[in-house]
């Protein structure tokens, strides 16, 4: 067994985050776990982080690097807010990230989903992987999570979700990537940005559907054996 | 003390990375590009794959698009660094037209100024990871060159990066001839972009064909080609041998 856990390794953010786009605007979904090597660091981190009022960014990939460049686009968002006169957009916001995360890309490594809503056009999801690549997507997901998801989005998406067909779409995708990915875990977030404005939601693990192989939560063993189930200590 | 994890090996040659800036990997790639000229001016064809090492991440990536009004540029390689080309191409067609004097940047001068933007970049070990084909029509004459990322840069009348180098090309050099109708044309195009999508791993099926003429740029809208899988040695090679083959 591995007693030497290595608390110097990089805090990475073995993750999942997805952002999806649905008629009315966008809903972003992250797990909450962050990890130094082994080691779980944080099981309940915030990965979802605000940018602006109505611009939002998920955060995979290093904890520092991401933090780091999440805090410098806010920075140059307050400021072009002031300048601008109104919320910036979230193409914007989106364009700072590609910025920082282009002419840096052999320092930095951190993959990020920009997801916002503006009134010129309504909700949109932004995707920049390492490299600094900007894709706009319907839908985009990311993380190290994200590669057991790729064949789930392509069965399930659809255009033209409602609101809580989205939520429903992304607490379940990011509950099954935490389910398979070792470097996601704890619960689920989920951040819903529309003209209305912005609405925060936690889903703690217990509260996630079972899938295969996971079986319902006890309290203790006791409470199975007093339980009038017959044989429950038989294999 | 190890604080930071470098991504320097121990025993590399190469002096402190944290502050040159220069592309070690790609990321996110395209894979081929192929063009040829026809009767009316230029046909490339590109598939919208972006993909990320081996899988096959981004599915609807546009790698052509016009360059003012006499050119069209298709790029495989890095997409940031193809995107970061569109910035530069952008501001240069932008100062051109300031000028307004009648003049405008052609295909023959865009190519040019790409092949030094690349050279240089390569000269500087920070190389644009791209293999770029550059075509146009200008004034009727028409024009159809490719640059690589170590800034060889060369025309032809048929050209393709990557895979296509190596697939498409043998077949362009069998059955490309002048004056091509743009229905042969656009057929030989897809003929390329199939073999391609049988036999390139990171071909994706949902491609788009560009042409440029003198009248402007026409890109298609995004469209799958069908694959062929009937044949008889295909339903049962293994039939007969011992063992699996």
């Amino acid at each position: 067994m591995d007693l030497e856990m290595n608390l110097n390794a990089p805090h990475s953010m073995g993750t999942t985050i997805i952002g999806v786009t649905y008629n009315g605007g966008v809903v972003l979904g992250a797990d909450s776990r962050t990890s130094t090597g082994m080691y779980v660091a944080n099981r309940a981190s915030d990965k979802i982080t605000q940018l602006t009022d109505n611009v939002y960014v998920c955060r995979s990939g290093s904890a520092a690097d991401s933090q780091i460049v999440s805090d410098y686009v806010r920075y140059f968002l307050h400021q072009h807010t002031i300048q601008l006169g109104q919320s910036a957009t979230s193409k914007v916001a989106a364009n700072l990230i590609r910025l920082l995360s282009y002419n840096n890309k052999n320092m930095l490594e951190t993959g990020l989903i920009v997801g916002g809503w503006d009134k010129y056009e309504g909700g949109k999801i932004y995707a920049i992987p390492l490299g600094g690549t900007l894709i706009e997507q319907p839908f985009a997901i990311g993380g190290s999570g994200s590669s057991y998801l790729y064949g789930f989005f392509d069965q399930a998406w659809k255009e033209g979700m409602t609101k809580d067909e989205a939520e429903q779409l992304v607490v379940k995708a990011v509950s099954l990537a935490i389910a398979r990915d070792g470097a996601s875990g704890g619960v689920v977030r989920t951040v819903i940005i529309n003209s209305e404005g912005v609405t925060r939601n936690f889903y703690p693990g217990d509260k996630l559907q079972l899938w295969h192989e996971e079986l319902e939560p006890q309290n203790s063993l006791l409470d199975l054996l007093n339980s009038s189930s017959p044989e429950p200590m038989n294999i | 003390m190890n604080f930071m994890a470098s991504k320097q090996p121990e025993n590399s040659l190469l002096g402190p990375e944290s502050d040159s800036q220069r592309t070690l990997y790609p990321y996110v790639t395209g894979t081929s590009v192929v063009a040829l000229k026809y009767k009316d001016g230029i046909l490339m064809a590109a598939d919208m794959g972006g993909s990320y090492g081996s899988t096959l991440r981004y599915k609807s990536v546009e790698r052509m698009k016009p360059i003012g009004k006499h050119s069209l540029l298709g790029a495989s390689g890095e997409i940031s660094d193809f995107q970061e080309i569109l910035r530069y191409l952008d501001e240069l067609i932008l100062y051109d037209n300031m000028w307004d004097d009648g003049n405008s940047l052609g295909p023959k001068e865009v190519h040019n100024y790409l092949t030094r933007v690349m050279y240089n970049r390569r000269n500087k070990f920070n190389p644009l990871w791209n293999s770029l084909v550059l075509g146009g029509v200008k004034n009727g004459q028409k024009y159809l060159g490719t640059v690589s990322m170590i800034g060889v840069n060369f025309e032809d009348n048929h050209v393709a990066t990557g895979f296509g180098n190596h697939l498409a090309r043998p077949i362009l050099r069998q059955e490309w001839h002048e004056n091509l109708s743009f229905e042969n044309g656009v057929r030989l195009l897809e003929k390329c972009m199939r073999v391609l999508l049988y036999r390139d791993r990171s071909a994706v099926n949902k491609l788009q064909i560009a042409k440029i003429t003198e009248d402007g740029v026409t890109i298609s809208q995004p469209y799958s080609l069908k694959t062929y899988w009937e044949f008889s040695a295909f339903e049962n090679p293994a039939q007969g041998a011992i063992g699996s083959w």
